[in-house]
C-alpha cells in the first residue's frame, strides 16, 4: 500500500496544488481540471491500442529480427525504418517514450531511436497534411524539409556526445524495467 | 481518423495473434497492462499539468503573448511558450493560423509550431523515467536551437528577413 502512495506521491502533491489553485482561483481551477479530464479522454483513447501493439511486438518479433533491421550495422535500412515508423505514429509525443523503451530492449541502435523519437515528434503524415491545409504548403513544405536532415543531425550528434557507458545504463534500465 | 486507423490495425493484428498462439496473445496483453501501469504516475503527472498549462494559456492569451511584437523578441517568447505547452495539433494548427491573421509573423508561427512538437517541458517526467535526466535534458536542448534554425530558415523562405 505504501508503495503504491510512494509511487502516486508527485502526482498526489500535484492534484494537491491544483486544489489549492481551483480554491484561490475558482474560474482557473476549473478550467484546469477540464483541461485535464480532456487530456486524459484523448489518452484514453490513443494510449491503449499503443500499449497492446508495444505488447504483440515484444512476444512475437524476436530481438534478433529488430537487431538486423534496425540494430548496429543495419545502416541506411535502419535509418528508413526509423523515420517511416516515427511518422506513421499516432498521438502525442510521450506516446512514443514507451516504444522507445521497448525498442532499446530488442536491441535497437539508439541513434535510431532517437531519429524513431524526432520523426514521431515533427514529421507525422497526419500532421503534416493538418499543418499543409493550415498555414499553407510554402510553410509545411519548408519546416518539412529542413526537419528531414535536422532529425538526423540531433541524432547522430547526441548518440555521438552522450557517453558510451550512459547510453548502456540507459538500455540496462529499460530491459530491467520491461522484464518486471 | 488515424484514430481509427490505430484500433483498426491494433485489433487486427491482436486477433491475428490470438489465432496463432492464446497463450503468446494473452502474454502480449499482460506485458502492455504492466507497461502501461508502470508509467501511469507520471502520465497523471503530466495530464494535471497540461490541464494547468493550458488554463493559464489559452489561444486568446498566446496570441497576446506572440501576436503584439513581430521580430526577435516575438520569436524568443514563441520559442518559450511553444516549449512549456502541449497543445494537440489539431487545436495548435488552427490557433497558429489565428495567430497568423492576428499579424504574427511565419518566423514566430514557425518558433512556436517546431518548439510545440519538439521540446517538452511538462512531459520532462515521462521521458525521464526511460531516458533518465540527463539525456531528457540533452535532446530537448538539442530540439530547442534546432527550432531556432526552422524559425530563421521559415522567416527566410516567406521573405520576411
Amino acid at each position: 500500500m505504501s508503495k503504491v502512495i510512494k509511487r502516486y506521491r508527485v502526482f498526489l502533491v500535484v492534484l494537491v496544488l491544483l486544489g489549492i489553485v481551483f480554491l484561490v482561483d475558482r474560474e482557473l481551477g476549473r478550467l484546469a481540471f477540464q483541461n485535464a479530464g480532456y487530456t486524459i479522454k484523448e489518452m484514453l483513447l490513443i494510449i491503449p491500442p499503443i500499449f497492446v501493439l508495444l505488447g504483440l511486438l515484444d512476444v512475437w518479433i524476436p530481438r534478433e529480427t529488430m537487431v538486423r533491421f534496425m540494430g548496429e550495422g543495419s545502416g541506411a535500412k535502419g535509418v528508413l525504418l526509423a523515420f517511416l515508423l516515427g511518422s506513421a505514429a499516432a498521438g502525442p509525443l510521450y506516446g512514443a517514450f514507451p516504444v522507445a523503451s521497448v525498442f532499446m530492449r530488442k536491441g535497437v541502435k539508439f541513434s535510431n531511436i532517437l531519429v524513431f523519437l524526432g520523426a514521431w515528434s515533427t514529421t507525422k503524415i497526419p500532421m503534416f497534411l493538418f499543418e499543409l491545409e493550415s498555414l499553407g504548403p510554402r510553410f509545411a513544405l519548408t519546416r518539412l524539409a529542413i526537419n528531414i536532415p535536422g532529425i538526423l543531425i540531433i541524432a547522430w550528434t547526441l548518440a555521438a556526445l552522450v557517453p558510451k557507458n550512459t547510453i548502456d545504463d540507459i538500455y540496462r534500465k529499460n530491459l530491467e524495467m520491461n522484464n518486471n | 481518423m488515424s484514430t481509427i486507423v490505430l484500433y483498426g490495425v491494433t485489433a487486427i493484428l491482436l486477433a491475428f495473434s490470438f489465432f496463432k498462439d492464446r497463450k503468446k496473445t494473452l502474454q502480449a496483453l499482460r506485458k502492455a497492462f504492466k507497461a502501461l501501469e508502470n508509467i501511469l504516475p507520471e502520465f497523471l503527472v503530466v495530464i494535471l499539468l497540461v490541464g494547468l498549462l493550458l488554463a493559464l494559456m489559452d489561444p486568446a492569451f498566446i496570441s497576446r503573448l506572440i501576436g503584439v511584437d513581430s521580430g526577435i523578441l516575438g520569436m524568443v517568447v514563441a520559442l518559450l511558450v511553444g516549449s512549456i505547452t502541449l497543445i494537440p495539433g489539431f487545436i495548435a494548427f488552427p490557433t497558429a493560423a489565428m495567430l497568423l491573421q492576428g499579424g504574427a509573423g511565419y518566423m514566430q508561427i514557425g518558433a512556436f509550431i517546431s518548439t510545440l512538437m519538439m521540446v517538452g517541458v511538462v512531459t520532462i517526467p515521462v521521458e525521464k523515467k526511460y531516458f533518465g535526466l540527463k539525456l531528457t535534458v540533452l535532446r530537448n536542448s538539442f530540439a530547442f536551437v534546432f527550432s531556432i534554425v526552422v524559425a530563421l530558415v521559415i522567416g527566410l523562405a516567406m521573405g520576411e528577413l
